[in-house]
Formats: structure tokens, sequence, C-alpha cells
């Protein structure tokens, strides 16, 4: 271990240091925008409402089948009931990542996470 | 009297012959490095970068630019990816080390090393593949998402890569003649 040790030279030490906060400082800064902070409820394509994801609330909106129920909590928000016959929205579950969607598209409701910045999902649109 | 053109001679000098032989080194690094089965597409130990530094601290910055782009081209050749995206992504990764390191050479040597060299050259190297991948392939912010896996594997990769490097050029100060000193005969 002794002779690698010797080729280390004393600015080496701070440029592994500087590298080492680099990579750690990129975490919080990349990772960041995939903490889903909003949760958007839209009706028609029309936006019903934009809630922070750190609120726990309920929504009721109407559509033209009835009534679709969301829950939104801390990080996460999910559709709870949808008068829909396929229930597609319902059985996604809890969405937590920004840009994840569902759409109970006989009532026309649409249950969106954001995150800090707008994404476009590629695959999506 | 004037020659005809067939009767030129491409004359090669030392020179050549050194940078052919480093970059045939290093091309047989890269050939490895590609045989090393990684997790992530991207992270590559980058054993070649081990001969890049020996060359700029031993021959200069130009021999470095002239063994490193020699490799890119005939790697790529034997790779199979010769004008693929992989070839860009790995050209621009070097371009970038070496304009970084034509810029890290100047430090003071008594206090940077060839690990400090090599440290550079790996975030270089992995923050032009990011920007050419994100304006170019991927045009998402998603590729940014995987920088901090980069900036990682550049941080372990790039440390021991310096290191062997550091030890070659060590060994090398001991013993004389040091590198492939090309033969007189063929």
């Amino acid at each position: 271990m002794k002779p690698w040790l010797a080729l280390f030279r004393p600015g080496d030490w701070l440029v592994i240091l500087a590298g080492a906060l680099c990579a750690g400082l990129s975490i919080p800064l990349f990772w960041r925008g995939g903490v889903g902070e909003r949760a958007i409820i839209r009706q028609e394509g029309r936006v019903f409402a934009e809630v922070d994801l750190r609120a726990r609330r309920e929504f009721e909106v109407a559509g033209p089948l009835g009534l679709t129920l969301i829950a939104v909590e801390p990080g996460r928000a999910r559709v709870v009931s949808d008068p829909g016959p396929r229930q597609y929205c319902v059985r996604q579950g809890w969405l937590t990542r920004p840009g994840e969607i569902a759409i109970c598209a006989p009532n026309r409701v649409s249950l969106q996470i954001a995150g800090r910045t707008r994404l476009y999902d590629s695959i999506s649109y | 009297m004037t020659r005809s053109v067939t009767e030129t001679e491409l004359t090669v000098t030392a020179e050549d012959h050194r940078v052919a032989w480093l970059a045939t080194a290093a091309v047989g690094l890269s050939l490895v490095d590609a045989a090393i089965p990684t997790p992530l597409p991207g992270i590559k130990p980058g054993l070649a970068n081990i001969v890049t530094l020996v060359v700029l601290l031993r021959y200069g910055w130009g021999t470095a630019v002239w063994v490193s782009i020699l490799r890119v081209l005939a790697g790529s050749l034997l790779l199979g990816h010769f004008l693929a995206p992989g070839f860009f992504l790995s050209l621009t990764g070097t371009t970038a080390s070496l304009l970084t390191l034509g810029l890290a050479r100047h430090l003071p040597a008594r206090w940077f090393g060839p690990v400090s060299l090599s440290l550079f050259a790996a975030f270089a190297h992995i923050g032009g593949q990011l920007l050419l991948a994100r304006a170019w392939l991927i045009p998402h912010d998603g590729v940014f998402l995987l920088a901090p896996l980069f900036a990682a594997a550049a941080l372990v990769f790039g440390t021991l890569n310096g290191l062997i490097a550091a030890k070659l050029l060590a060994e090398a100060a001991t013993e004389d003649p040091p590198c492939p000193q090309p033969s007189a005969s063929p």
C-alpha cells in the first residue's frame, strides 16, 4: 500500500476532494427533478385544481359520468374511485414521479404529477 | 530534375513510430475496456486514458492528441461503431479531456501529479459526453439523471487510472530505455 500512496502529490488529494464534492453535490442538483411537487387535476382539459403535494386533501371532480374521487397525500396522489367502466386510472395506484399521469378518459378527468420544472415526457406526448 | 509523383516517399520519423506504438497500446486497452461488463452503458474504466496520461507527461500534449485521436478512430473501427452515436460520444469525451489536459498540465507538477490530471480528464470526459447526449442523442433533461452516477464513476476510475499512470511513469523513470522504442530494422 505504501508505494501506491507515495504516488499521490499534495494537490492530488485536493483534486480528489473536489471531485468527491462535485459527485456529491450533483446528487441533489440532478435528482431533485425526480421528486413530484404538485398534482394537477384536469377536467375536460381545463385545470380543475393544482395542489402542492405536501398537503393531504381529497377532491371530487364532476364529469359526464359522475364523480371522480382523487386523494392527494404528502409526496403522492391517486384516483380513489371513478365511474368509468374499465377503471384504468384507479388501478394505476399512487403516482409519485413527475410526468406520471392517470387518465380517466370516460369521465374526462386526469391527474398528473409535476416537478419543480415542467417536464415533457417524450413518450406520452 | 522533377521527380514523378509515384516516386515520392513517405518519410516515417521516429516520432511517427512512437505515436503508432502508443496508439496501438491505447487501442488494445480500449478493447479490454469494451470487454469489461458494466452495470450501466456509459460507465467504463477508461483504461486507454492511462496511455494518454503517460504520453502527455513524457512526450507532450501534441503527441497525446495524436495518440488519443488515433485510438478513438482505430478503436471504433475494431469495435464496429465507427460513425455510430458511440463513436461521436467517445470523440467528444476525448476532445473535452484533451482540452482540459492541455490546460491542467500547466499546473505546478510538484503539487499536482498524474492523479490530478486523470481526474480532470475523467470529469471533462463525462461532462462533454453528457452535453453531447443532451444536445443531440436524448434531447431531454432526463439524461442528467445519470450525472451523479457518471461523476462517481469518474471519481473512482479517474483516481485509479491516474495511480496506474503515476506508477508506470515512476517505473519508467528508474529504468532506461523506458518506453517502446521503434526498432531500426523491420
